[in-house]
């Protein structure tokens, strides 16, 4: 009786990812693709727009730029990855949460703190110059991304046994070769996971591309806009879509097998007792706070500069409507939060079903389920947001204009970020516990619910933090869903207050970004101060 | 129990999407707002509930859709979604079931792509007849015009104590070297309505675009990027920018610290002329109550509710204009337009063209 209950709980846990990866976006995305590909009658016309040269240097520089800002996230983030594995647990949790303050901000408002940067530092004309390059869009890209390196790479860091590398340097060898040959290949896994969502996000990101890169850089993303939005040639927008989709597909196939590696030989945690040398960290920590805090201090200096002084009205008229807003930009925060909230909690309960089938699943199953909730992250939010117009739109499924529709979309690009983080912690737990466990009498699932689960909670919360930073700075999906007016979020609010000329709506629109900023940073502290995330240091 | 999911895994992944997606129904709808009552109402109180569908510029003050549906017992539901060409390419793809029943915001450069579209049924309002002959340029009445704006060359008067520019072909001269900045037409819609006031007001627009590449034009992906990165307005250092006719009175009604002097003016020359559209869309069930609505947004309540919200103008005759409008806003007499159809029929030849102009 017992054990056909149990059965019967984990074939419906087994389904939920499966459902909602299905319904919400497998279903959306092959509706929307075969709307623009069946009125094609030769594989011809299909890849006729991929011929063209124009298709041809965006899908290239699709590539590169996406390329090049992972290997320099990874790069820069590494150093604070480390320095954070070895913080005492509240120096990191600041740590963290600043790190992570990034990742929220709106694109439209950090490429133009950007563009205010060069221009401090005189980088926006001459030889030098920065403006409309790819190595801006490559400086915003690391930007966003540094977090899911330094967080993703610094909590597995965490959970490595430092007695290896301490071993390796009794038997003779320096910091250098005892970090390059016994700890980074065992951080592999967690680079790799993080590695993969720098890609994808660099590989669909949009406001970055039009506006720090200018007119003149393309990539698949922006065509995919293009096509659909200005010249509704959904034919072309489907073909660059497919071209997108299969290559994130062939991206976390190759990702997913580099990522299983060999699994490093470890325990849980045995902190080393060593420290890295105060220089290095000052110097890690002024650059990071230089590269991450310009941008963030020109906002924020933005939004308290009034008039010709300075002072607060900026956020004072956040709780009065304006009439681009249909609401007031404090309930657009409010929306935010709910909706942030809720697409957490939809994006935590189906990334940890998923970890769990995708670490202790069956075989073909396992890269099923990884593939198909990590798609989302790299598929354009054009072809997200029209295939649910097209697909959910008849009864019993008509959600088109539902208030779920938001929450839901933002947790289908929160979900691959529980994943990414909880599967390297679940799939690293030493074999030796759970034997010990079985030995001393325990079932499996009380192994899962006494050894795995904890664990697995502390890559989890990162993920949910992750996932819920994503849902309040979420601006493309939202836009292209239809909306009520009391619905708006705050991302949204911000574009319209930055589209009308007028200093005070500007000021108004920094000061959103601030508050945005803070909320994501309290919520970081405050998600990690829980029980399960201080899991983290046993 | 492993070996059971095996086989009947494939089971479930299909069942799973026919089943569940099937089942989600029982998802809540907001605050009931899904119009779940419009059955009922329908056969037993008048009160019907329409929902008017635009871009996410729309803005109307709180309480004008109240006293529509107190007049009608009509309640309106406004769904926003993103511009407005993302908004038509989406009633494009839910042609024949559509999201709603009223469309607001297609403008005439994309008019004719709406009606060849087929998503809109034809209706002739009978409050056309106060509607200023120059914005019924739908002989067919597939789209109502609501409002109107001017997409046109802002500058900022301080640069320019003796020589303003006037005409647009000013633009091109040494003098105002390295000063303008425009938006990308295939990303912006300011920056099509002034490549098309260029092919309206130039004898020879590529020559013209020619000659601003070699003037030293900037190009921008968007508006923000224009006005606020390259504009004086928000600290850049370029003093000429494709926005609005209605960009000088925002200036004044959101300047910090507060001013009752525009720092921005308006070349009249180089005016391109947006209307806006309503229509009813293809497949709606509440065919009268969408033809109140749009009656409605003829009315001086509307129009008038237009200038200080969308930052638009009024197309009835008699319409009262807010006293910013009357002291800040220009219009042009004569705003450069060309026809929708040659529009729909070219636009993808000029901006290839243009691309390979300026860009290239």
């Amino acid at each position: 009786m017992i054990k056909s209950l149990r059965t019967i709980i984990a074939v419906v846990l087994f389904l939920v990812p499966i459902i909602f990866i299905s319904c919400f976006f497998l279903y959306p995305v092959a509706a929307i693709l075969w709307n623009g590909l069946q009125s094609q009658d030769h594989l011809n016309q299909l890849t006729e727009v991929l011929r063209t040269p124009r298709s041809q240097k965006a899908i290239w520089f699709t590539f590169w730029q996406a390329t090049i800002s992972t290997v320099i996230t990874i790069l820069v983030a590494l150093p604070s990855a480390a320095l954070i594995s070895k913080m005492k647990k509240r120096s990191r949790k600041w740590a963290r949460a600043a790190i992570t303050v990034p990742f929220v901000l709106p694109t439209i408002v950090v490429a133009g703190a950007f563009e205010a940067v060069f221009k401090q530092l005189g980088i926006d004309r001459g030889p030098l110059s920065l403006h409309h390059t790819s190595w801006a869009i490559i400086l915003a890209h690391v930007f966003f991304n540094y977090a899911v390196v330094a967080r993703t790479v610094g909590s597995f860091w965490s959970g490595l046994d430092y007695r290896v590398e301490e071993q390796a340097r009794l038997l003779g060898a320096n910091k250098w070769q005892a970090f390059w040959q016994v700890t980074f290949p065992a951080l592999k896994p967690a680079i790799y996971a993080s590695a993969v969502i720098t890609y994808l996000f660099s590989f669909t990101s949009f406001g970055i591309i039009l506006v720090l890169g200018g007119p003149r850089k393309a990539t698949i993303e922006t065509e995919i806009y293009r096509y659909a939005i200005t010249r509704s040639d959904f034919q072309s927008a489907s073909s660059l879509a497919l071209v997108q989709l299969i290559a994130v597909l062939f991206l976390i196939i190759v990702s997913t097998r580099l990522e299983r590696g060999k699994p490093a030989p470890k325990s849980i945690s045995y902190r080393s007792s060593e420290q890295f040398s105060l220089k290095f960290r000052l110097t890690n920590w002024t650059l990071v706070s230089m590269f991450l805090g310009g941008p963030i201090l020109t906002l924020f200096l933005r939004s308290f500069s009034v008039g010709d002084g300075y002072g607060i009205s900026h956020y004072q008229a956040l709780a009065s409507r304006v009439p681009q807003l249909p609401a007031t930009a404090l309930s657009a925060i409010l929306n935010s939060l709910i909706f942030a909230t809720v697409a957490t909690c939809i994006a935590l309960a189906v990334g940890i079903l998923a970890s769990l089938q995708i670490v202790h699943g069956k075989r073909g199953l396992r890269s099923l389920f990884d593939l198909g909730l990590t798609l989302p992250l790299g598929t354009s939010a054009v072809t997200i947001g029209f295939g649910i117009l097209i697909a959910l739109d008849e009864p019993p499924l008509d959600l088109r204009t539902s208030w779920w529709i938001v929450p839901i979309a933002h947790a289908l690009i929160g979900t691959p970020f529980v994943i990414r983080t909880m599967v390297p912690a679940l799939r690293h737990i030493n074999p030796k516990i759970r034997e010990v466990a079985a030995t001393l009498g325990a079932a499996p699932h009380q192994v899962r619910r006494a050894i795995d689960l904890p664990i697995a909670m502390r890559g989890a919360l990162v993920g949910a933090a992750f996932s819920f930073a994503v849902s309040i700075g979420e601006f493309g999906a939202t836009s292209f869903l239809p909306r009520r007016p009391e619905t708006l979020t705050a991302p949204i609010a911000m574009f319209r207050l930055l589209s009308t000329p007028g200093d005070l709506l500007r000021g108004q629109a920094m000061a959103l970004s601030v508050i945005l900023a803070l909320i994501v940073a309290t919520t970081v502290v405050v998600i990690e101060s829980t029980k399960a995330g201080s899991e983290g240091s046993f | 129990m492993f070996h059971l999911r095996k086989v009947l895994a494939p089971v479930f992944i299909s069942l799973g999407l026919i089943t569940a997606c099937g089942s989600d129904k029982a998802l809540p709808n907001e605050q009931g707002s899904r119009s779940t009552g419009e059955v009922s109402a329908e056969t037993t109180e008048p009160r019907k509930t329409i929902r008017l569908v635009t871009h996410g510029s729309f803005a109307v003050s709180d309480d004008i859709f109240v006293q529509f549906e107190e007049q009608t017992g009509i309640r309106v539901e406004v769904l926003m979604s993103g511009d407005a060409g993302t908004m038509l390419a989406e009633s494009i793809l839910t042609a024949g079931n559509p999201i709603g029943d009223v469309i607001f915001g297609i403008d005439n450069t994309f008019m004719q792509r709406a009606i060849e579209a087929n998503v809109l049924e034809q209706y002739e309002s009978p409050q056309l007849e106060i509607v200023l002959d120059e914005f019924e340029i739908d002989d067919l009445h597939y789209l109502t015009p609501i409002d109107f704006g001017d997409v046109c060359v802002n500058y900022w008067i301080d640069s320019f104590p003796s020589n303003q520019p006037t005409k647009l072909s000013d633009l091109t001269q040494p003098q105002y070297a390295n000063q303008l900045v425009v938006q990308n037409p295939e990303t912006s819609s300011p920056g099509l309505a002034f490549l098309l006031a260029t092919i309206a007001g130039t004898p020879d627009w590529e020559q013209y675009w020619k000659d601003l590449r070699d003037n030293g034009v900037a190009i921008t992906s968007g508006w923000e990027d224009a006005y606020y990165g390259e504009f004086k307005a928000g600290g850049g250092d370029r003093s000429m920018v494709v926005s609005y006719a209605s960009s000088p009175p925002a200036e004044v009604l959101y300047a910090d610290p507060p001013t009752d002097q525009s720092p921005t003016a308006v070349l009249l020359d180089s005016c391109y002329r947006q209307i806006e559209f309503a229509g009813i869309l293809a497949g709606t069930k509440h065919r009268e109550a969408a033809e109140s609505l749009i009656d409605f947004m003829l009315s001086p309540r509307f129009q008038n509710d237009v200038p200080l919200n969308m930052f638009v103008f009024p197309v009835i005759e008699g319409a009262v204009l807010p006293q910013e409008f009357i002291d800040h806003a220009q219009v042009a007499e004569s705003p450069l337009v060309i026809d929708p159809a040659e529009i729909e029929s070219n636009r993808d030849t000029w901006t290839d063209r243009w691309v390979e102009i300026v860009l290239g």
